[in-house]
């Protein structure tokens, strides 16, 4: 837990303190960015650093993930991870997936 | 909190006591082949709305009776004045003008058949130009808020409409429900992934079971049935990927915002079916896809829709002022003239979901009482039949 500058806004925002993945909320963050992390759930915050150039609106491993992982988000299970992500890796189609279909 | 039991909205009320907040004179063709003089009598009469479609003919069963009930319903909702129905015969013409008739609301019926288009034109203008001129001098009254029916489905959805605008909508949903509004959500394939949830948001376990049974009914005899790959590439769109949603359980999770913390809902409608036990929030069997979804739930008696999006959908509709509500700052940058409000400070931890919520009731509020929402300004009227299979 760190005490974010006044007025600092959050690069990403995780819904539940249980979620692996959170969601990038700013245009054009690029790896290496540390990054402000905001838990909606109670609004603690913690650092992170990007580990790719992630857009907006995507989500980013906060810790590593492993090939047969469950992703969390909403502290819910939103599918597999079927590739190894490192912590502050961009998690998407090309390393998660549905287990519905 | 703000105090909402007090609010009032100007709103039109319609014969059978309903409050609508539109004021339409619509020319409803009846089929296809009726869209080209519905037209003409628009064009000829201003101050009316023509709403032409695709289909109409050689339906048959339960597709053909989810024809007519989308059809009366949108000539009953109290958006609308009056109707001048066009079709090609006069069975079904009389069948949809007699529907919209049990409003209490004025009805006139054209059949094209043995009178051609011009003589069809020429008399049903005449009714149009009647409806307009009682339409022009009826005035707004003072209606509480809980006489609105609210909807809700969101479209072009991205990881921002969870965070921001859907439960911006949910939020408002448990403001105004307990002060008496109906509302309507829907969006059958979106629950998968998060139907366990959405289940147990029944007011009991009897509704519970039943929205289960239809949810899953559709699983198997639409997805399973019809599908030749994992569905990937349309639950979840490619909008939706681009917008960083990867799966279908995230994006439901995110689709289900949508109803709050607190809100439960008290039955299921089929499509375009009209709420009947009472006040409350409906779950409407319907497609995900945003103009097949609005126009369902607008026939269902709808008055104004609230729409959440993250990439940005554009969709309006005829008769119904659909509000885009987004938290996704680059939406509100590159596509401003589509957002009526903007919720973007959710993101930036300016804004809290319950000031976001507040600030969509005051834009329900607004639009209510005559405001032109950002689809209506921008001339967006998508009216999209669902049909449920091929016609005979």
């Amino acid at each position: 837990m760190s005490n974010p500058a006044p007025n600092e806004i959050p690069h990403l925002l995780v819904h539940e303190e249980a979620d692996n993945v959170g969601v990038v909320v700013v245009e054009g963050l690029t790896a290496g960015t540390d990054m402000l992390c905001c838990i909606t759930h109670d609004n603690s915050t913690f650092r992170l650093t990007a580990g790719a150039d992630v857009p907006i609106g995507h989500k980013i491993a906060l810790k590593d993930l492993k090939d047969g992982d469950t992703a969390i988000k909403y502290g819910e299970d939103i599918g597999k991870i079927i590739a190894d992500i490192p912590q502050g890796g961009h998690v998407h189609t090309q390393n998660c997936k549905t287990k519905r279909w | 909190m703000t105090n909402f039991s007090n609010m009032t909205i100007m709103g039109y009320r319609r014969e059978n006591g309903r409050v609508g907040v539109r004021n339409h004179v619509l020319i409803l063709p009846v089929d296809d082949i009726s869209n080209a003089a519905c037209e003409a009598v628009a064009n000829n009469v201003k101050g009316t709305l023509a709403i032409p479609h695709a289909y109409g003919r050689l339906q048959f069963g339960e597709d053909l009776e989810l024809h007519f009930r989308t059809m009366i319903g949108t000539g009953a909702n109290p958006n609308v004045h009056s109707v001048v129905v066009i079709g090609i015969e006069p069975g079904w013409t009389k069948r949809i003008a007699d529907g919209i008739r049990e409003t209490g609301k004025e009805v006139a019926e054209f059949s094209i058949e043995q009178n051609g288009d011009f003589e069809t034109i020429r008399r049903a203008s005449w009714a149009a130009k009647d409806f307009v001129h009682k339409a022009t001098e009826v005035q707004r009254e003072e209606c509480s808020i809980n006489e609105l029916w609210v909807s809700t489905k969101c479209g072009e959805s991205d990881t921002t409409t969870g965070l921001g605008s859907c439960p911006t909508v949910g939020n408002m949903y448990d403001k105004l429900l307990p002060e008496g509004i109906t509302g309507f959500f829907g969006e059958t394939s979106e629950i998968t992934g998060a139907e366990h949830i959405c289940q147990k948001r029944a007011i009991n376990e009897e509704v519970g079971a039943r929205w289960y049974k239809m949810w899953k009914a559709y699983q198997d005899d639409v997805i399973f049935a019809h599908q030749t790959d994992d569905l990937s590439d349309s639950q979840p769109t490619k909008g939706n990927i681009e917008g960083g949603l990867t799966t279908i359980e995230e994006k439901a999770l995110g689709n289900l915002e949508k109803i709050g913390r607190t809100s439960q809902f008290i039955d299921i409608l089929e499509p375009a079916e009209m709420p009947k036990s009472g006040k409350g929030l409906y779950f409407m069997d319907s497609s995900s896809a945003a103009a097949e979804c609005v126009t369902l739930m607008a026939a269902g008696g709808a008055v104004i829709h609230t729409f959440p999006t993250g990439q940005g959908n554009v969709v309006g509709n005829p008769i119904v002022p659909v509000i885009k509500i987004t938290a996704n700052p680059r939406t509100v940058r590159t596509m401003g003239e589509h957002v009526d409000v903007d919720v973007s400070g959710i993101l930036r931890r300016e804004q809290t979901i319950d000031e976001a919520g507040d600030a969509l009731i005051e834009m329900i509020r607004r639009t209510a009482n005559g405001r032109n929402t950002a689809a209506e300004a921008l001339g967006h009227r998508e009216f999209s039949m669902t049909k449920l299979y091929r016609s005979a």
